[in-house]
């Protein structure tokens, strides 16, 4: 599989104009000028070169929902948008709750061998709320599962929160909460606020999340663990995590691509390519989430891609499926509207897409610096050629991008995972 | 444009517009012949995804006084209530050669989803969707006050309109918020603060929790059919305590101005948001509201559909 690749003139996380050689599945040098016969050759003079990206929160829908997506067709979409890692969420049918599930995912991932695809366990059996799921086998079994997570459903019982969020701490594993109140967001639809009261689409209030993150950075206190908070959307919530941090309390947060630019304002089409959970918030919510990913407040960022099929959203936006995909698009949409605006540099984008996100998942052999001698996963992307998204020709076998017509800075160029050309102009 | 979805789709032009023509379309119904040819060939389809008997029969009379003809889709027994969706209705409608479809939906946004789709091509007409709008209803109460109070005016310019109830979950307040604010007049949201939406503030109105503070400076009271499932929702405690505070009795009647009117969208829970004497009262015009209601839904088909006359700004 492996062979030697020379990626010629590009630019290092940390501004460096380098060429880098791979071979056999690792960095095998780094300097201003490499000379190679027979290389195979990438073109780099106008690219970064970043460590591969390692998303913590996709779903590839598969065992279940193969109609939306498979782990295949998941991992196109991963290394045609820079990832080298992801992490498959636990809402399959049947719902990753057992080591027979997480351990079917872990191999899917292997067999098709384009990145790597660490398995997400439930933190309760089928997502009900109510009793652990098996996270010790999980934890043990070839999967090697370290992050658990409800998503899609709130962890809501603190009770059953506190023993999980200590159970995890046998093997150093993290819980992974997705922060929704449920009283507080029955049957709600979008952001609660100006817009929603004007459609009449059921409000879904910031406080929802919020509530759920203060209590749970202070269970977590309470009890010495270490707790993520999935997909961040309110300025309140980054203020609650601010707060935590302060106070030295265990706790990661992250970011999805599309909170960081789209608006609520989008519902008024009523088309619900725009409908995601948790919504899409106001303004002054994405200027406070870009901030907070700049001063590290938010830890990282993490595409909830959520593929679904075309009836899923061709219909009234109160009968569409909650989701949005985004794994083609998150490096483009993080150039846009972190790079451009000046908040972050590309150091610091490695950091929040790939180093950052290994750590919390204890990826050891993934978000690792572009060194000598480490693993060659590495992102080659364009920041200023401009590319239009097109949803009928995205490698995820579903099209719901809210992004379609939009025109992005930034090409992948190419993805290299374990020393080899996994995708290159778009194609794996 | 060819759709009428919301009124803030409508300029003030347009709103008196269609008002004009209502006012002139209701002087052929009161004469011997009630039916006009103007849509004669025409097809128009009343999709009624939810029941609502008196706004179907209101449009379907408006488009046989036009002389279109009418298909009646409603939910209970056909494939909508079998689960088929609404692009494959719509679809379907588009086949037959539907040249409007006039849509009643339980779901907000569900006029534009079918306006803005590649699903048909006929025009819109939006006879309620969710808790989003009802813009034929605002306008035949915009109509309705204009005839009672303006004193020839054109709008409705220094009126003063209580809106009372369930605002929160009303597609009647939010349209006519839009549409009697737009014609000049001053409204006053009356509601307790669970049955208010979150950012009312920012609309054009006045808020009261007091229905007793405002009502004598009222010339329109126009009451909100309040659902009895919304005390299981904890917005207010019991019925009692609701027709207390937000009801229309004969005592608050008495408070009224001498020629403020009493109106409701229907149906109405008598005993609830208004009692017997007040429905009854000779300040009511609910009847009345429903024939202005056919004069109305003629005038909006009859600019939408007749020719290239048009209402509505945006494509």
């Amino acid at each position: 599989m492996s062979s030697t690749i020379l990626i010629s003139g590009g630019t290092l996380p940390n501004g460096k104009k380098s060429d880098l050689l791979v071979k056999d599945g690792k960095i095998e040098s780094i300097a201003e000028k490499i000379d190679t016969q027979g290389a195979h050759v990438i073109d780099a003079t106008k690219s970064i070169l970043l460590p591969g990206l390692v998303d913590l929160h996709t779903h590839l829908r598969e065992p279940g929902k193969e109609d939306s997506e498979t782990v295949e067709s998941g991992s196109r979409a991963g290394v045609k948008g820079g990832y080298t890692a992801l992490s498959a969420m636990a809402n399959t049918s049947p719902v990753a709750d057992t080591a027979g599930v997480v351990e079917q995912v872990y191999r899917l991932g292997q067999s098709t061998g384009l990145l790597d695809v660490f398995p997400i366990g439930a933190v309760t059996r089928g997502l009900e709320g109510e009793h652990l799921a098996e996270i010790g086998a999980m934890a043990d079994s070839v999967a090697h599962v370290r992050v658990f997570s409800d998503d899609g459903h709130c962890v809501f019982d603190p009770l059953v929160m506190r023993r999980a969020l200590e159970y995890v701490k046998k093997f150093n594993g993290v819980i992974a909460q997705h922060a929704q109140e449920p009283r507080l967001t029955q049957g709600s639809q979008m952001n609660e606020g100006i817009v929603s009261s004007q459609l009449g689409l059921k409000g879904w209030p910031a406080i929802a999340e919020e509530a759920i993150i203060a209590r749970d950075v202070l269970l977590a206190d309470h009890v010495q663990a270490r707790l993520h908070i999935c997909h961040l959307t309110t300025a309140g919530g980054v203020e609650i995590i601010r707060w935590a941090k302060a106070r030295g309390i265990n706790v990661t947060a992250e970011v999805t691509p599309h909170h960081l630019l789209l608006t609520d304002e989008l519902a008024r089409s009523y088309d619900p390519v725009f409908k995601v959970n948790p919504p899409l918030r106001t303004e002054a919510d994405v200027m406070a989430l870009r901030e907070a990913l700049a001063d590290g407040t938010i830890d990282i960022v993490a595409t909830d891609h959520a593929p679904h099929p075309a009836e899923s959203k061709e219909c009234e936006w109160q009968e569409a499926s909650f989701g949005m995909i985004g794994l083609e698009t998150a490096l483009s949409i993080v150039n846009k509207t972190m790079v451009e605006t000046g908040l972050i540099n590309w150091q610091t984008v490695a950091e929040r897409m790939s180093h950052a996100p290994a750590r919390i998942g204890l990826y050891e052999n993934q978000g690792l610096e572009l060194k000598v001698g480490a693993p060659a996963h590495i992102a080659v992307m364009n920041p200023t050629a401009l590319f239009k998204v097109d949803r009928d020709l995205v490698a995820s076998r579903s099209r719901n991008t809210p992004f379609h017509g939009m025109e992005l800075p930034g090409e992948i160029v190419a993805t290299i995972f374990n020393g080899a050309v996994v995708c290159e102009r778009g194609q794996s | 444009m060819r759709h009428l979805l919301s009124i803030s789709d409508l300029s003030k032009v347009e709103a008196l517009q269609i008002l004009n023509t209502a006012e002139e379309l209701a002087r052929v119904s009161d004469g011997p012949m009630k039916k006009l040819p103007t849509l004669r060939g025409r097809t128009i389809v009343n999709l009624f995804a939810e029941d609502s008997t008196r706004t179907r029969i209101s449009f379907e009379a408006a488009a046989k006084r036009l002389s279109a003809d009418v298909i009646n889709f409603s939910a209970k027994g056909s494939s909508v209530s079998k689960g088929e969706s609404l692009k494959d209705t719509a679809q379907t409608l588009q086949a037959m050669g539907a040249d409007a479809v006039i849509i009643r939906h339980g779901a907000s946004g569900a006029a534009q989803r079918l306006a803005d789709s590649q699903w048909m091509t006929g025009s819109v007409v939006n006879a309620g969707d969710g808790t989003h709008e009802h813009p034929s209803q605002a306008l035949l109460d915009a109509f309705t006050i204009r005839k009672h109070l303006s004193h020839g005016a054109d709008d409705l310019t220094g009126l003063q309109v209580a809106i009372v109830g369930d605002v929160l979950h009303s597609r009647v307040a939010r349209s006519n918020v839009l549409l009697l604010t737009k014609l000049g007049a001053q409204v006053t949201l009356v509601a307790p603060p669970t049955l208010l939406p979150v950012g009312v503030d920012s609309w054009p109105v006045k808020i009261s929790y007091d229905f007793d503070s405002v009502i004598a400076q009222m010339d329109a009271v126009m009451m909100l059919r309040i659902q009895l499932e919304r005390m299981t929702e904890l917005f207010f405690p019991n019925a009692r305590e609701y027709s207390r505070y937000f009801g229309l009795d004969k005592d608050r009647l008495n408070k009224m101005k001498p020629s403020a009117i009493v109106m409701h969208p229907g149906p109405m829970n008598r005993g609830l948001e208004i009692t017997a004497d007040s429905a009854d009262s000779a300040r009511s015009v609910i009847l009345e509201q429903v024939t202005n209601g056919v004069s109305v839904r003629m005038a909006i088909l009859y600019l939408l559909l007749a020719g290239s006359q048009t209402i509505g700004a945006s494509e």
